[in-house]
């Protein structure tokens, strides 16, 4: 046969090839197009005869056979792309999902509100180079009063308001205890926070039996009400949101003088009065003051050379604050529909 | 502390609306807790003169006319039964608001709006009104307390309003005042403030009388207990004629909540609220052997006090004796046997000073509190009680209700305070400790304002504190002081210039213990806060037995209740109640834990500082089982670096067959288990609940740092095991025999435990996947030879063979 007519042949066999059943699936088009196109496909084996064709056909016949490569190739690489296209569209169809249909999440859990709130407080002051020194909950009379300069005929030593375990032993009613355990050991510079739980015999839907609370004491010298003021600020801000100011007034401590109850603007209303801050633009946070000479003293630090601050704050107020919490109760029921919303 | 505005106005000249003397309070330390307007429900209620009256046939009724000047002339209808022509009384116009009160005419239930209305057919336009129904009383006016109309002066213009003329357009502040101060327990106290804060003279209540001299028969009074009645006071009036107040007096006690009695008592009283010095008066006809003894109480002496109540006493209680009995429980309350009565006529009154601890605690062991004990307990000052008796002697004179006479005793005792304490402080101190620089002519000003003498030397201040001020011990006293009245404004944030720079931040063991808490939470557990205490009940419901351990327990001596009265050993009883309250409450599942204390005595009763030993403890109820409370458990011991064995155990409150013991290197750190089915039926739990407790310090001994070790080239080899053993072998010595038996095993895993068809009787299929790490060493040709020596090792140690 002539070797026009085979390129002819091979030409239409191509074409019907493309245009038949077999031809549907990529794979198949690939196995098609090597037929032809292939090492052993059927152009190289026609190739192959191009030594039988005379010389002065070869320019023509070689330019026949290469269009005829070409074209083919072209054709099948089309078919090839326009079948996988397709394929690709199925399988998209049969793999699609509902979007809206529920994740499979790992179960998550919870730390407990206040120790957010703690470990934020921690953060805020750690920044500013305060330790952390956690003093025990059963305290002895001497560090939960005597040395913090409150008298023993003081109301605040009243059976009414403190759990005595014996005599002397008693649960501490307020981190302060610490401040005394910290500075008898230690020298200024003193920079601590003392968060932890403290015991007051009072129950009711403000009051909790226990309670924690994070004490806070800076020793060093030139200390003043002034600094106080300034870290307070800071605390505040951070706490409670940019804008939040603190407000100090008159208080008493026996263990501070002065002695100041500290305020932050409402943060709910930005000052102009609300249901939060009960119409006043402000909300009560801590109480704080200069350390009392006499409590320095006790601790074997002259208050002629050194002077201090302490603040301390009630942790489970601050989170009911933050989160909007209105009753303590909830903060130790253990409810787990409470205790899950609670995110870092 | 009530303070009406209208009793301030006595001694402060004070000419600022009672909202902004509120606010200056509040900025130099006396926040008013609320403000009371007395007259705040009554409005629309004019004084009327009643220019007709006709009775309605058949009824109790009147129709009047009643003229209210310049507001109108009005028809009303009115039902009381001293309404007649002439009189003129407060009449309520059609929108006026007053109070509504009960059948018996007195009791107050609301407040109501007056409207135009028929009574029996006759239009009236308003009404006439009782004291009641505006809610003012025989104390506040003469005559309020007549069941019937209240009758005004006829001076009262018609149409004016009635309130000022019924004393309701005054207000009462309710003050907090700190402990500090209790000198300002009292009206004058807190009038002291106000004119200082208005930079206002303060007027000093009048306190002349005049004696009588005569040759009076003694009265002896010893003192033989100082320490608790550091100062005594009495005075002896004659011809004690007792009656009722005067208006002026019975409108201050009102004003301030409390009813009058008679003329002498009301002194008292006035007298107490004014200064803040609670005084006593004794029929001096009942006092045997015209004598008072101040002394302790003898053991099983017995008083009853003016209320009747009848009390035992001991040497703890101070007491005020005649020559023979108490008649007054010091500070607290005087005896009925000595009290006033309408036919007393000598009187000897008293004024003291005890101390504050000794009346608390009486007042405290007989449940018996006053308003008097109430002062005492927060304490008195003798410059007040000097003064008290002085202003009380001036009253009788003013009141005409007996002859002061010159019978005067005054027990001073050494811890007498009657001398002003003297003080110098340095202007530049002060500014130092403030951080502000007030300038020392304001020091002085302000330190006059509140009657310190003062004395400026340069940079010193000398000082004399007035005998009230007690609480002012060293100069910081002062600076407080100072920065109160020039205010807190001032204080302008700064930020430690001086102070030297700290290393801050939690140390290792409190970054564990958050690292750890935060870890099982992302584990999905619930941290939980519960109380420190629990109740012996919660012990017996885990059925533990009298004699453990874990009843070794700290009592506290004064719990709120039983339910709050043991300090926990362990932290179970307090997490069960937890899974129990969510039960009940609908939450099928949970899974808590809680990282707290126990308190562990050294010997009881507790003497010593006890061990506060730090527990964590897991709580799961619901879908739960053992083996996702070992997950748990497991998981602990990776955070930590460590691997923990368990092996059987029992305990109470746990089921016998779900209960193991942890041990971390050999040494028990905890337990976990399932609650007792018996324990659950008798708390009614449909639901299983899982408990575990780990020693907390025990298990961070047991941590390790983590050591980084280089990833091997050579890659791992897993081999899995199917092993026919005996019944009663467990999982874990399996585990132990096939890490013992290669060190390149690196973790064994359990994936199916099968008893059935194809296994013996008393035998059973455990299959084991197992990891071999290699370390610089290929072994991937070693794996079979290790597995060779694993499996002779089960043979001859557990009986194990392969499947």
């Amino acid at each position: 046969m002539d070797i026009r007519q085979k390129i002819k042949e091979i030409e239409n066999s191509a074409h019907e090839a493309l245009s038949s059943k077999r031809a549907a699936l990529a794979d198949d088009l690939i196995k098609l197009k090597n037929d032809f196109l292939g090492k052993t496909g059927r152009i190289s084996e026609l190739m192959k005869g191009m030594r039988d064709v005379a010389p002065e056909d070869r320019p023509t016949v070689g330019k026949l056979l290469n269009d005829l490569r070409s074209a083919i190739g072209e054709k099948f690489d089309a078919a090839i792309e326009g079948a996988k296209a397709k394929e690709l569209e199925l399988r998209f169809k049969k793999e699609a999902v509902d979007v809206t249909m529920p994740g499979r999440t790992p179960e998550t859990g919870a730390v407990h509100p206040n120790t957010l709130v703690k470990d934020e407080l921690v953060s805020i002051f750690a920044g500013m180079g305060f330790e952390v020194f956690e003093g025990p909950e059963i305290e002895n009379d001497y560090y939960n009063f005597t040395a913090l300069n409150t008298p023993a005929d003081h109301p605040a030593r009243d059976m009414q308001d403190t759990f005595y375990i014996s005599e002397n032993l008693l649960l501490r009613t307020q981190t302060s205890a610490g401040q005394i355990r910290v500075m008898e050991n230690k020298k200024p510079p003193i920079k601590i926070l003392s968060p932890g739980k403290v015991y007051r015999s009072d129950d009711d839907a403000t009051h909790s039996p226990m309670f924690s609370q994070m004490e806070g004491l800076v020793v060093d010298k030139g200390i003043t009400l002034c600094d106080l003021k300034g870290m307070l600020d800071v605390f505040a801000e951070r706490i409670f949101g940019k804008g939040v100011k603190t407000r100090l007034r008159p208080s008493y401590f026996p263990f501070t003088e002065p002695s100041v109850e500290v305020d932050v603007s409402c943060f709910e209303c930005g000052g102009k009065g609300c249901r939060l801050c009960k119409g006043t633009g402000w909300i009560e946070v801590l109480g704080a003051g200069m350390v009392n000479r006499r409590v320095l003293e006790g601790c074997g630090i002259d208050p002629d050379v050194y002077s201090g601050f302490a603040f301390g704050m009630g942790i489970e107020r601050i989170a009911m604050l933050k989160y909007g919490v209105n009753n303590m109760k909830l903060l130790f029921e253990g409810d787990i529909r409470f205790l899950k919303q609670f995110k870092d | 502390m009530k303070a009406p505005l209208s009793w301030l106005k006595d001694y402060v000249d004070i000419d600022v609306p009672a909202e902004t003397l509120k606010d200056m309070l509040f900025s130099c330390g006396f926040e008013v807790e609320e403000l009371t307007y007395l007259g705040k429900d009554i409005s629309g209620v004019v004084v009327g003169e009643v220019t007709e009256c006709e009775p309605v046939e058949g009824t109790h009724l009147h129709v009047c006319k009643v003229d209210c000047g310049q507001k109108g002339t009005f028809q009303i209808c009115c039902g009381a039964d001293n309404v007649e022509k002439g009189i003129k009384a407060p009449c309520a116009l059609v929108g006026a608001t007053v109070y509504a009160t009960a059948k018996d005419h007195v009791t107050v239930e609301d407040v109501t709006t007056i409207k135009k209305g028929k009574l029996r057919g006759i239009e009236s336009e308003g009404m006439l009104c009782s004291g009641a129904e505006l809610g003012v009383n025989g104390d506040m006016f003469d005559g309020a307390d007549y069941c019937g109309l209240l009758i005004l002066p006829a001076s009262a213009e018609n149409g004016s309003d009635v309130k000022p003329l019924l004393g309701l357009d005054d207000c009462v502040f309710d003050i907090a005042v700190t402990a500090n101060r209790p000198d300002c327990q009292s009206i004058f106290g807190i009038a002291r403030e106000v004119a200082a804060v208005l930079k206002k003279e303060v007027k000093e209540p009048c306190l002349a009388y005049t004696p009588k001299m005569d040759n009076y028969e003694p009265i002896k009074i010893t003192d033989e207990a100082p320490d608790l009645c550091p100062r005594y006071i009495g005075h002896y009036v004659k011809d004690v004629k007792i009656a009722p107040s005067p208006l002026w007096l019975r409108k201050r006690l009102a004003a301030c909540g409390l009813r009058s009695i008679n003329n002498v008592v009301d002194i008292t009283n006035f007298v107490l609220l004014e200064l803040g010095q609670p005084m006593h008066a004794f029929d001096l006809r009942t006092l045997d052997g015209r004598q008072i003894n101040v002394r302790r109480a003898k053991e099983g002496e017995k008083i009853v006090t003016l209320d009747g109540n009848s009390f035992d006493l001991s040497p703890a209680n101070l007491v005020i004796c005649d020559g023979v009995k108490p008649v007054a429980l010091a500070g607290i309350m005087g005896g009925l046997n000595s009290e006033i009565k309408d036919d007393t006529s000598e009187v000897l009154f008293e004024a003291a000073k005890f101390a504050r601890d000794s009346v608390r605690k009486t007042a405290r062991a007989l449940g018996q509190h006053s308003d008097s004990s109430a002062i005492f307990e927060k304490g008195v000052n003798e410059y007040t009680t000097e003064m008290a008796m002085k202003r009380a002697l001036h009253l009788i004179e003013e009141l005409g209700c007996g002859t002061v006479t010159t019978l005067h005793a005054d027990v001073t005792t050494p811890y007498s305070k009657t001398e002003n304490k003297k003080m110098s402080v340095s202007v530049q101190k002060i500014n130092a400790l403030l951080g502000v620089e007030v300038p020392a002519g304001d020091m002085v000003r302000i330190l006059k304002s509140l009657q310190f003498g003062v004395e400026l030397n340069g940079d010193e201040l000398a000082l004399t504190v007035p005998r009230w001020r007690e609480d002012i011990d060293l100069y910081p006293d002062i600076a407080e002081e100072i920065i109160r009245f020039y205010g807190y404004e001032h204080v302008k944030g700064t930020f430690l210039p001086s102070a030297l720079i700290t290393n801050g931040g939690y140390n290792k063991t409190q970054k564990a213990e958050l690292q750890l808490k935060k870890n099982l939470s992302a584990a999905g557990l619930c941290e939980i806060s519960t109380y420190s205490f629990y109740s012996e009940r919660d012990l017996d419901a885990l059925h533990i037995p009298a004699d453990s351990e874990l009843r070794k327990a700290i009592k506290i001596l004064n719990p709120i209740s039983e339910e709050l009265s043991v300090m926990r050993t362990f932290l179970a009883p307090s997490l069960l109640q937890v899974a129990v309250r969510n039960l009940r409450r609908g939450n099928l599942e949970g899974k808590v834990y809680e990282l707290a204390k126990t308190y562990i005595a050294k010997q009881l009763p507790a003497t010593d500082f006890p061990e506060e030993k730090p527990v964590l403890a897991l709580c799961m109820w619901g879908k739960y089982d053992f083996f996702d409370l070992k997950g748990i458990t497991e998981f602990i011991a990776r955070d930590l670096n460590t691997r923990f064995e368990y092996r059987p155990a029992e305990r109470v409150y746990l089921h016998p067959g779900i209960c193991g013991e942890i041990l971390a290197d050999g040494e028990v750190v905890g337990y976990l288990g399932a609650l007792s089915p018996k324990i659950g039926a008798e708390l009614a739990l449909d639901r299983s609940v899982l408990l575990a407790e780990i020693d907390y310090d025990k298990l961070t001994e047991h941590a390790r740092q983590f050591k980084y070790s280089p990833i091997s080239k050579f890659a791992e080899e897993k081999r899995d095991l199917a092993l026919l053993c005996d019944k009663d072998v467990s999982c874990g010595e399996i585990e132990k025999e096939i890490f013992a038996a290669c060190k390149f095993v690196t973790e064994v895993r359990l994936f199916d435990v099968y008893e059935g068809e194809q296994i013996k009787d008393g035998k059973k299929s455990m299959a084991f996947t197992v990891t071999f790490t290699p370390k610089d060493e290929d072994i991937s040709e070693r794996v079979d030879g290790f597995v060779k020596k694993i499996l002779s090792n089960l043979r001859y140690k557990l009986n194990v063979e392969l499947r």
